[in-house]
């Protein structure tokens, strides 16, 4: 075991990636020479050589579109898509191509890729930088989408993607690549190596995709989330005072629904939380879930808390994240009869 | 006459045999009668939705396909019918395809636009316009990765030719020196817009010259042409050298789909290319003059070419309809997932 921030442990997953399977080859925005734009690759170029690492021109379409063709091929590409915002001139390959090719080619190819991407705010990055487009990818059949929020789960997850026959959207929380955040976004930033779930352990491990793991076991209320939001969650709980039960969903697509149905039918109420847009984003999908399999289980009505249904701010950036403060509000909604 | 001329100068330039041009005949003339019987199909109703027929296109792919060996990959667009025959697909799995039957080569689930072919390096047929292009880099990077000598012919029509994809894997393709061979089949229409309504050169291939892609015209109505052509492309890229640009004038004599009036060019353009510059009229005189076959040889092989293809109308009509289960299978790799 070793402590390891979310960068250093997605690294670790790639250097065991590369070294397991000679089929696996990393390509992207910046990932060689300079080793990524938040260091996620740094020093593997050194090490596997510009086969196996490299850089690609600025141009999404063609980077996934490349890996799509590799990967009928039975190799293994994991493309980095330098920021979540740039993923969309290559939404078409993701959803058009790599998510149907086994279904459309009746099983005869199929394309084990993975896409990474840096997602979410909460680093001063305005509309195009801070963007959480998850439900864009939950709305298509064919694609698994991963995010994780501790370094021990982001390299068991990376590697169990990188292994699955079928692409696999991982987006990481950019905003707890260092630490985990807890909303306090004035106060002194808190390191990896002081929480349990940087021990990494050293070598292959894989977490299973489509499982979700319970951050905290309560008895009140169920919240449903995911990256960066299990902290803030974490904070809100203790600022409402009540028994929750965290869930962290780690892989949205395909969803854990044998646990968050366990834990809701346990406390009879539900909140959902994440930073991205309202308005079809991926909590209406988990309440529209939660109604259908435990509606005669709930004491009260599900809550929500989310980005709001604007374009990411610049300026006002806290007062668009979802804080502590609001998921506390939504807590002690929830409680109430 | 004078294309008649042109294409005796081909045979004996490229030293053809006559077995080699009744088999190339062959070919063609099973893309043509097979696309004829899927459109009188279609107005039977029994194919659905979109079909795009490749009548008037056969020297392309049978000229390439005669340049290809065992390994080297294909993958197109959505008119992708005489790409699959060519290649030696069946035809009655590509029939039952467009008839949606489980003897499809996609059991249904693909239609007109997506069929495959693991067995013959058959990488699709693609219904988005331009989106194979970069796949079909991607499918050359893999074999140059391998070190195995294959390459990828990657086609994609005049239309395709302006969508920007095509052109961050031109970059990418010259970048890596990937062995993939660019086949832009130009037939002058996209849909309804003719190349000078929507392009601005009038030649296309010569884009490729940015990227320090070399490539060059070919006459795409003449299969010997396309083959010397395709033998170029192949041995530039075995050789290590990166991709190649062959840009294949060819006619489509057909609507763009089945719902193509046609208003956008005049009878008399399409019926002058079809007496003039027929591709597989072409071969046909080539054979009779050169004496490599009888008019009765020549009948019967299209008798032969007839009986495939009906076989296949009634294998496509015969196949049983996929069950509603396989609407859930093949989505991931596990089991079903609803």
């Amino acid at each position: 075991m070793t402590r390891m921030t979310m960068i250093e442990a997605l690294r670790s997953a790639m250097d065991v990636a590369l070294n397991t399977d000679p089929n696996v080859i990393i390509f992207g925005e910046d990932v060689g020479y300079f080793g990524g734009v938040f260091r996620c690759t740094a020093g593997l170029q050194a090490k596997y050589g510009e086969e196996r690492l490299f850089d690609t021109p600025i141009n999404e379409s063609a980077i996934v579109g490349l890996a799509v063709g590799m990967a009928a091929q039975g190799m293994k590409p994991c493309v980095e898509i330098q920021f979540a915002d740039y993923v969309f001139p290559a939404y078409d390959q993701i959803t058009q191509e790599a998510a149907r090719l086994r279904h459309r080619s009746n099983g005869q190819f199929s394309c084990p890729l993975v896409v990474r991407m840096p997602t979410g705010g909460g680093i001063f990055g305005g509309q195009t930088h801070s963007q959480s487009p998850e439900a864009l990818f939950t709305h298509v059949a064919g694609l698994k989408v991963v995010i994780p929020s501790t370094p021990h789960d982001a390299k068991g997850l990376l590697i169990a993607a990188i292994e699955d026959p079928d692409p696999v959207i991982f987006m990481e929380p950019k905003r707890i690549y260092n630490g985990p955040f807890y909303g306090d976004h004035s106060g002194k930033s808190v390191p990896w190596s002081d929480h349990a779930d940087s021990e990494v352990p050293e070598g292959h491990y894989t977490v299973p995709l489509g499982k979700a793991a319970i951050r905290r076991s309560g008895a009140d209320v169920t919240v449903l989330t995911y990256g960066t939001m299990v902290y803030v969650t974490e904070a809100a709980v203790k600022e409402a005072g009540v028994d929750a039960e965290i869930i962290d969903l780690r892989t949205l697509l395909p969803l854990d629904l044998e646990t968050i149905v366990a834990s809701v039918e346990k406390t009879g109420r539900c909140v959902v939380v994440h930073e991205a847009t309202r308005t079809s984003g991926f909590g209406a999908e988990l309440m529209a879930e939660v109604q259908e399999a435990c509606f005669w289980h709930l004491r009260s009505p599900i809550q929500r808390v989310t980005g709001w249904d604007a374009p990411y701010p610049h300026a006002q950036e806290w007062d668009y994240f979802p804080s502590s403060a609001r998921i506390a509000r939504a807590l002690t909604s929830a409680m109430e009869d | 006459m004078a294309a008649k001329k042109t294409t005796q100068k081909a045979a004996a330039k490229s030293n053809v045999s006559g077995e080699e041009l009744t088999q190339y005949y062959r070919d063609m003339l099973l893309i043509r009668r097979f696309e004829e019987k899927a459109g009188q199909l279609y107005g039977m109703g029994l194919i659905g939705g979109f079909c795009h027929l490749y009548i008037g296109q056969e020297a392309v792919v049978v000229g390439l396909e005669a340049a290809a060996e065992e390994g080297d990959k294909r993958i197109t667009s959505y008119r992708d019918h005489g790409h699959m025959l060519a290649c030696g697909m069946d035809p009655n799995g590509v029939m039952a395809e467009l008839t949606g039957r489980i003897g499809g080569y996609s059991k249904g689930k693909g239609g007109s636009m997506h069929m495959f072919s693991k067995e013959k390096h058959f990488y699709g047929g693609h219904g988005i316009v331009a989106a194979q292009v970069p796949l079909g880099a991607g499918l050359a990077f893999a074999d140059k990765y391998k070190g195995n000598g294959r390459v990828t012919f990657t086609y994609f029509g005049d239309g395709a030719a302006n969508q920007g994809q095509v052109y961050e894997t031109f970059n990418m393709a010259a970048l890596w020196k990937l062995p993939v061979i660019f086949v832009i089949e130009n037939n002058q229409y996209a849909m309804g817009t003719a190349q000078q309504r929507s392009t601005s050169t009038k030649d296309i291939y010569h884009r490729g010259e940015a990227f320090g892609i070399p490539g060059e015209i070919v006459d795409g109505m003449n299969v010997l042409s396309v083959k010397e052509a395709g033998e170029k492309a192949v041995m530039h890229c075995r050789a290590g050298k990166g991709p190649y640009i062959l840009e294949v004038k060819t006619y489509r004599y057909r609507g763009h789909s089945m719902s193509d009036p046609a208003k956008y060019r005049t009878r008399e353009e399409v019926q002058k290319m079809r007496e003039e510059r027929d591709p597989i009229d072409q071969v046909r005189d080539m054979l009779l003059t050169g004496k490599h076959a009888s008019e009765d040889d020549l009948k019967a092989i299209d008798k032969e070419i007839k009986a495939v293809v009906n076989a296949s109308a009634d294998f496509a009509k015969e196949s049983p309809l996929p069950d509603v289960s396989e609407l859930w299978t093949d989505i991931y790799a596990e089991a079903e997932v609803q």
